[in-house]
């Protein structure tokens, strides 16, 4: 097993540090999967996370200027590894203004993913920053746990609001309950509403506009049939929505949600070259 | 005692302070006719810092009437003076520093801009002299960098981060987070950081070495270099030995005085004074090296020394039992119990002048650290 990567450009780095940042504020462990072509950051819906999962996916060629790989074996070449985020985040934050960042996988005292960084200095001869970051290598036979995630049948795809916004609307209602229902329709109506003993409250959106999932989606009915003003709706913690909201640092080209009725809440924030899918999953 | 300070010398005492806020929780004052010296201990006795500041840092600068006076007072209550600096900068034109005998308190006057008059009056407490025996010039490694230089990289560690190693060769200086060999270290993120040579003013180094030190209380010496922009030296010996961090101009003199780990698992004793030991006098080491901080504790009370229990050290009667009582000082350092520093050597011993060429003030006699019972007659 062999991983070497080198990221040169700096607007890169800073890109590939927000990811990296956004994925260390959603969880404190997490899957890397390495292949050939892509990264991915798999946090698999368990028990331990509150059910919630992620699949974080970056095009590898859009980052690293070099990047080597040689899995398990040949006919599985790829690498698992779990690390927690926040270390790799650490490591990138103060290689900012690096010449070059070079990203190993590595064998200290336990398996570490080695990151190098050259860094400007004073004198002819650059200073370097070592950060070993320690990892566990997943073997083969739990790989099955950390699969791309289905797209699951929704009954209705919506584009978010401005996440700001969103993001302040959930922020106080926070303050008033722990659970906040989300619903939206194919008319390009979105409500957010909590709803306690005390107080009952509702944010309405419209004008949001409906992605058009046709037949590359895997929707297998046609949402078309769907009476457009249907609310599909998704109760949930109110507390896992905030996490991933303020986790954002990466502003999303296409940010969606596609909701499962009563049973899954689906965030897709899409850019360039990062995908980011957030599954939460909705109470009773 | 009567000082003035003028101008941008107020921000610099007000960052003096702030700095040896760092370090511990009291203040130690001394007016001497070299200067004013302003300094702290952490409570492990692990590190100590001194900021001397000579007569011609101050508009005018008035020792006591009998040549010294020292006292002690809760760093909090002076930083409180000096508490924004922001606004020290914009309006504060003078501070005057004296001491009201009659009422024994320091009475410290901000003389600010429009005729306002801040004036506070602090209560304080008599003390011992408090000194950390050190000797710059017998360090055999020498490094000297711009202040930026050190914050740079200190940057790369975590704020949190309690120890560091610091290691280096002929051409090279390498800082490492420093982890203790336990179970959870091996899962512990390594951090390192390599220097070359030529990024240091100036750059000695007499042996390979590396030593261990807590990152933590230099950050104080750091944030003041920074903001004056002086070069800051390191002097540094073998493993146990102190680490001592020095920021010098005309009228200033700074010294941060950090204890190293010691290479053995037994507190080393220290090299000032080797030819005092007594293997016999060492309490059995597994008390001190245990997790039990109730065995430090016994240790004290059936110790000869008096002084409240909660003090870890007293100072000794100042005679015959010198020696004892600064191993006793050593061993019984608070604080983690199975940390290996060792603690600096607070001297009990009158030095000979030759003994400690380098110490600032020379006809200080230098004892351990305050006795908490206000009835001891100061020694002078």
């Amino acid at each position: 097993m062999k991983f070497r990567a080198k990221i040169i450009d700096v607007g890169c780095l800073n890109h590939f540090t927000r990811v990296v940042n956004t994925v260390s504020r959603l969880t404190k462990a997490c899957v890397l999967r390495l292949t050939c072509d892509h990264l991915y950051f798999v946090l698999s819906g368990r028990v331990a996370s509150g059910g919630v999962s992620m699949w974080c996916e970056l095009s590898q060629g859009n980052f690293f200027d070099e990047f080597q790989l040689e899995g398990v074996s040949a006919d599985a070449n790829e690498i698992f590894l779990e690390v927690a985020p926040e270390n790799l985040s650490r490591a990138l934050k103060t290689a900012q203004n690096a010449k070059s960042v070079k990203i190993k996988l590595t064998k200290k005292s336990c398996p570490c993913l080695t990151l190098a960084a050259e860094l400007p200095s004073l004198s002819s001869v650059s200073r370097v920053v070592t950060h070993d970051i320690p990892v566990d290598v997943i073997p083969r036979r739990l790989w099955h746990d950390f699969r791309e995630p289905q797209m699951p049948d929704f009954d209705v795809s919506i584009y978010l609001p401005p996440l700001k916004t969103m993001k302040s609307v959930v922020d106080r209602m926070k303050n008033l309950s722990n659970y906040l229902v989300l619903e939206a329709n194919l008319n390009g109506e979105m409500n957010l509403k909590i709803d306690t003993d005390l107080v009952s409250v509702t944010t309405h959106f419209k004008e949001l506009g409906n992605p058009p999932w046709g037949d590359d989606g895997s929707q297998s009915s046609s949402p078309a049939h769907r009476d457009p003003d249907l609310m599909a709706e998704a109760r949930v913690e109110i507390r896992k929505l905030q996490q991933f909201l303020t986790g954002q640092q990466v502003n999303p080209s296409r940010a969606m949600c596609n909701i499962v009725d009563r049973r899954i809440l689906h965030l897709i924030f899409l850019h360039e070259d990062v995908s980011l899918q957030y599954f939460i999953p909705a109470v009773v | 005692m009567d000082c003035v300070a003028t101008g941008g010398n107020v921000k610099v005492l007000a960052k003096a302070i702030h700095s040896l806020s760092r370090i511990g929780e009291e203040l130690y004052l001394e007016s001497v006719e070299d200067g004013l010296a302003l300094r702290s201990v952490n409570s492990s006795r692990s590190a100590f810092a001194c900021f001397l500041l000579s007569p011609l840092f101050f508009q005018k600068y008035q020792a006591p009437s009998d040549q010294s006076f020292r006292c002690k007072m809760p760093i909090k209550s002076i930083q409180a003076v000096f508490k924004s600096l922001a606004s020290l900068d914009r309006s504060v034109e003078k501070c005057r520093i004296q001491l009201d005998s009659e009422k024994n308190r320091l009475t410290i006057t901000l003389h600010c801009k429009h005729g306002l008059l801040k004036t506070h009056n602090l209560s304080f407490q008599d003390c011992e002299s408090l000194q950390a025996v050190f000797d710059k010039e017998s360090c055999a490694n020498v490094l000297q960098a711009q202040p930026r230089l050190m914050v740079d990289t200190v940057l790369h560690f975590p704020p949190s981060l309690e120890e560091v190693n610091l290691s280096v060769t002929s051409d090279r200086v390498w800082l490492r987070n420093h982890v203790e060999d336990d179970a959870d270290s091996l899962r512990a993120m390594m951090t390192e950081l390599c220097l070359s040579s030529e990024e240091f003013d100036h750059f000695a180094v007499g042996t390979q070495t590396s030593v261990t030190f807590c990152l933590k209380e230099l950050r104080g010496l750091l944030v003041f270099a920074d903001s004056s922009g002086l070069p800051v030296s390191m002097y540094f010996d073998e493993p146990g030995s102190p680490v001592i961090l020095s920021v010098t101009d005309s009228v200033l003199e700074a010294n941060f005085v950090l204890a190293t780990l010691s290479e053995d698992s037994h507190p080393k004793k220290n090299h000032v004074n080797s030819d005092t030991k007594h293997p016999d006098t060492e309490q059995p080491p597994d008390d001190f090296m245990s997790d039990d901080m109730d065995s430090f504790l016994i240790a004290m009370e059936t110790s000869e020394l008096p002084g409240p229990s909660h003090v870890p050290t007293s100072p000794p009667p100042p005679t015959n039992n010198r020696k004892h009582s600064f191993i006793e000082d050593e061993a019984l350092a608070e604080g983690p119990p199975n940390k290996k520093f060792c603690s600096l050597f607070f001297s009990s011993v009158l030095p000979t002048p030759s003994q400690l060429p380098n110490q600032t003030m020379q006809s200080q006699e230098v004892l351990a650290s305050d006795s908490e019972d206000e009835n001891q007659t100061e020694t002078s």
